[in-house]
């Protein structure tokens, strides 16, 4: 804190030079390969700076280690589904209320089970009581729920097959995704915040897995793996820009004109986004509320002397965070216009998160956003660089060998061992990150 | 003869392949158990050191295969396995000089050190990838079963048949070695008290003239000797696919943490628990209560609980119900 704050000025220049490398790295591949890369990647590169400050919120604020992250983008992802493509009335009809008593049943059946573990008292007889309200819950969830599944499944697999959602504009489902994962990150704080840090980590895991299980399996909900296709845009359609005269006339490609026009209102749109959240958490970061997170996380033990809510403080860390996680993820489905939770991976979604904001500078909201934008291009350009190193050994091969081949094949896998060598160098030699927490 | 009957489904269904399973974790998860006891933090790239170890065990076994070496009835990679182990134990103990070393000599705190794993994780991912693909190997050879279904079935006379692999016979023995070894180390040589009383109090150690350096270099030696086993017998029993072996990590953490972390006893109870909790959760019972009521009846459903794509969230499910009654896990574990 002393040093940085005697040489403000630094900092911030550095701040600017390193943002203004990561500018010239996008506009350089604008020039070198093409705009509508360039701006392919940066759009992800936005919503990855929006992931990064999330987790940023959760640890570089609290401390808290969440290795979750992709269960959280994947709920964001499920609320662009459920808010914006139409409902499927025959599916309705065949099942849907159904389904809903099935759900609600097994809500209640929980509910009773702790009901009866917090009134009862301890003793045998209670864990008999707890376990026979939960496999008879169970079992009357189950007769209630899977006939009802089945008939939703059955209507027309092919292209539904799920209840289909409200049909509403999709961008109400941004902010949707934000409060399903915050409900999310209730649940499993009000169960998880009390572990260790470790603890905490693999519970987090673990509930990200289990959240793409649901994903991937509840055919009813968003079609599991047969993927939900077509989620409607906020921004025009590229055949629409075609079809228009004056854009005809206005372009001497229109082709390649409307589709960086698309990419560019997309852009337009995540920038706002960023930029009020970027606001909100920096003003978060310097008010009384932000110097009580660092408080804690820096000394839990005298900041909860000084009467300070410990438990309760990173419960509403963790769902803050963990809602601009949600946030990002229905962007990212939207950006998509597809749901596909096979791609949902840790690596990805989770671990790379990390090495954003681990390199980017944790406890610096500027820092996470720098990390998003240059690990993300990092992450997109090392493979065709890789390849292009490959094909630099290779040169000295005989042509068309097995060990040529296995080289240039292999290439694509130089981006992990790339990230994981960055983050170790980063955490050895600047652990602080790029821009550091001031 | 009906209850038999049953008794041989399940047995064919649940009990054998879920001890195998079982076996395999318990020996993965003892390795994270021994580095969290020691080394004290989680290490995120232990299923990838898994992979590692097996890649090079198979590597192994593909050299043997090309010169003609063969073990008989049993897998050749078993005499490769020796090799994968000192391999591994290299690369693990390269990775605490180059990164983990650092940070015990700050005295970081915990967290940093699985930060640190999470990038050790990601290039081993990337070396394993890099070196075999990321395609399924299956590298089993040798007799494939130790009873046929038919031959169990001719022998008994029952209508089920009970079919024993060769991998899961040498799974379960070698698992069993394997512990006996370990624990036989750890409670009678003067390495493996050395390395317990580092675990239980490390100042006190340290007072008493114990090398921490030399405990260190054990326990990556015994970690990467765990971690190989246990990849190469899972890699023998199903296949070797490098981002399954790093998708083992939760089921592992959860055995661990549900024995108590730190605590190897706690890492084998918790690993059968978690084997026969996946298995025996997404198994269909049809079959078993099939033969348990009157003749030719069979229920409507399958009677399994859950999918078997669920198997990740049992494991998850047991580690958290059994956190929230007992945070330090079944075994009383450490925490840091």
């Amino acid at each position: 804190m002393s040093d940085a704050a005697t040489t403000p000025q630094s900092g911030n220049s550095k701040t600017i030079l390193l943002f203004a490398l990561v500018a010239v790295l996008f506009i350089g591949t604008g020039f070198v390969q093409s705009w509508n890369t360039a701006l392919t990647i940066f759009n992800m590169g936005l919503i990855s700076a929006i992931m990064a400050l999330g987790v940023n919120m959760q640890w570089g604020y609290a401390g808290l280690f969440n290795v979750g992250v992709m269960g959280f983008v994947a709920l964001g992802g499920l609320a662009a589904v459920l808010v914006s493509s139409d409902p499927v009335p025959e599916a309705w009809a065949a099942g849907g209320p159904q389904v809903l008593l099935g759900l609600v049943l097994g809500a209640m059946t929980i509910v009773a089970a702790i009901l009866t573990y917090t009134k009862l008292p301890a003793g045998r007889l209670r864990a008999l009581a707890v376990v026979v309200v939960l496999i008879g819950g169970f079992a009357i969830f189950r007769t209630v729920f899977d006939p009802a599944v089945e008939a939703v499944e059955a209507v027309d697999p092919a292209s539904t097959g799920f209840l289909g959602g409200l049909g509403l504009p999709v961008i109400l489902a941004w902010p949707m995704g934000g409060v399903l994962a915050a409900g999310a990150a209730w649940i499993i704080g009000k169960t998880a915040l009390g572990l260790r840090s470790d603890y905490l980590a693999i519970a987090t895991l673990g509930i990200a897995e289990i959240i793409i299980a649901v994903l991937k399996n509840e055919d009813w909900l968003a079609r599991g793996v047969k993927n939900v296709t077509g989620i409607p845009r906020p921004v025009p359609y590229e055949v629409d820009l075609q079809a228009n005269e004056a854009f005809l006339n206005a372009f001497a490609d229109p082709v390649t004109a409307s589709t960086i026009t698309v990419k560019l209102a997309y852009a337009g749109l995540f920038i706002l986004f960023l930029i009020a959240l970027i606001w909100l958490s920096e003003k978060a970061w310097n008010s009384p509320w932000g110097r009580m997170m660092r408080a804690i996380r820096d000394n839990e033990v005298s900041a909860s002397a000084m009467g300070k809510d410990v438990k309760a403080r990173h419960l509403q860390i963790f769902i803050l965070g963990s809602a601009v996680c949600g946030l990002a993820g229905a962007m990212m489905t939207t950006l998509d216009s597809q749901l596909v939770p096979g791609t949902y991976q840790p690596l990805r979604f989770t671990f790379l998160i990390w090495v954003m904001v681990i390199v980017g500078g944790s406890g610096n909201n500027w820092g996470a956003v720098l990390g998003g934008f240059l690990i993300w291009w990092l992450w997109v350009q090392v493979e065709p660089m890789g390849l292009m190193l490959m094909q630099g050994l290779t040169y000295f091969l005989e042509p068309g060998s097995a060990l040529s081949e296995h080289l240039l094949d292999s290439a694509a896998h130089m981006r992990l061992l790339t990230m994981g060598l960055i983050l170790l160098l980063v955490l050895r030699f600047s652990p602080r990150g790029l821009i550091p927490e001031r | 003869m009906d209850f038999l009957n049953a008794l041989v489904a399940l047995a064919n269904f649940v009990i054998i392949p879920a001890t195998a399973y079982g076996a395999q974790l318990a020996l993965g998860a003892l390795g994270v158990t021994l580095i969290y006891g020691i080394l004290r933090f989680s290490n995120f790239a232990h299923g990838d050191t898994m992979a590692f170890g097996t890649m090079i065990t198979i590597f192994g076994t593909w050299g043997l295969q090309a010169a003609g070496v063969s073990f008989g009835p049993l897998p050749t990679a078993l005499l490769a396995l020796p090799l994968g182990i000192a391999v591994t134990a290299l690369l693990v103990i390269g990775t605490d000089r180059t990164v983990y070393r650092f940070y015990r000599e700050n005295k970081a705190k915990p967290v940093i050190f699985v930060i640190a794993s999470l990038g050790v994780m990601f290039i081993m991912n990337g070396i394993v990838r890099f070196l075999i693909g990321v395609d399924d190997q299956r590298f089993a050879d040798g007799e494939r079963f130790i009873i046929r279904a038919r031959d169990f079935r001719e022998m008994t006379g029952l209508d089920e048949g009970l079919a024993f692999r060769t991998t899961q016979g040498i799974t379960i023995v070698v698992a069993l070695i394997a512990v006996i070894a370990l624990f036989w180390f750890l409670n009678r040589t003067r390495t493996g008290k050395s390395m317990r009383a580092f675990s239980d109090n490390e100042d006190l150690a340290l007072l008493s003239g114990i090398n921490p350096d030399r405990v260190v270099l054990v326990t990556w030696i015994i970690v990467a000797a765990l971690a190989t086993t246990a990849g190469v017998l899972y890699g023998l029993d199903k296949s070797f696919k490098p981002f399954t072996y790093f998708q083992l990590l939760l089921p592992i953490f959860a055995s661990a943490i549900v024995g108590g972390l730190g605590n190897p006893l706690g890492a084998i109870l918790g690993g059968f628990l978690i084997a026969f909790s996946e298995v025996g959760v997404t198994y269909a019972f049809r079959k078993v209560v099939g033969y348990l009521g009157p003749e030719d009846w069979q229920p409507e459903g399958l009677l399994q609980l859950l999918s078997t794509d669920y198997k990740f969230a049992v494991s998850f499910g047991i580690l958290l119900i059994v956190l929230l009654f007992k945070p330090t896990g079944i075994m009383k574990g450490k925490s840091v």
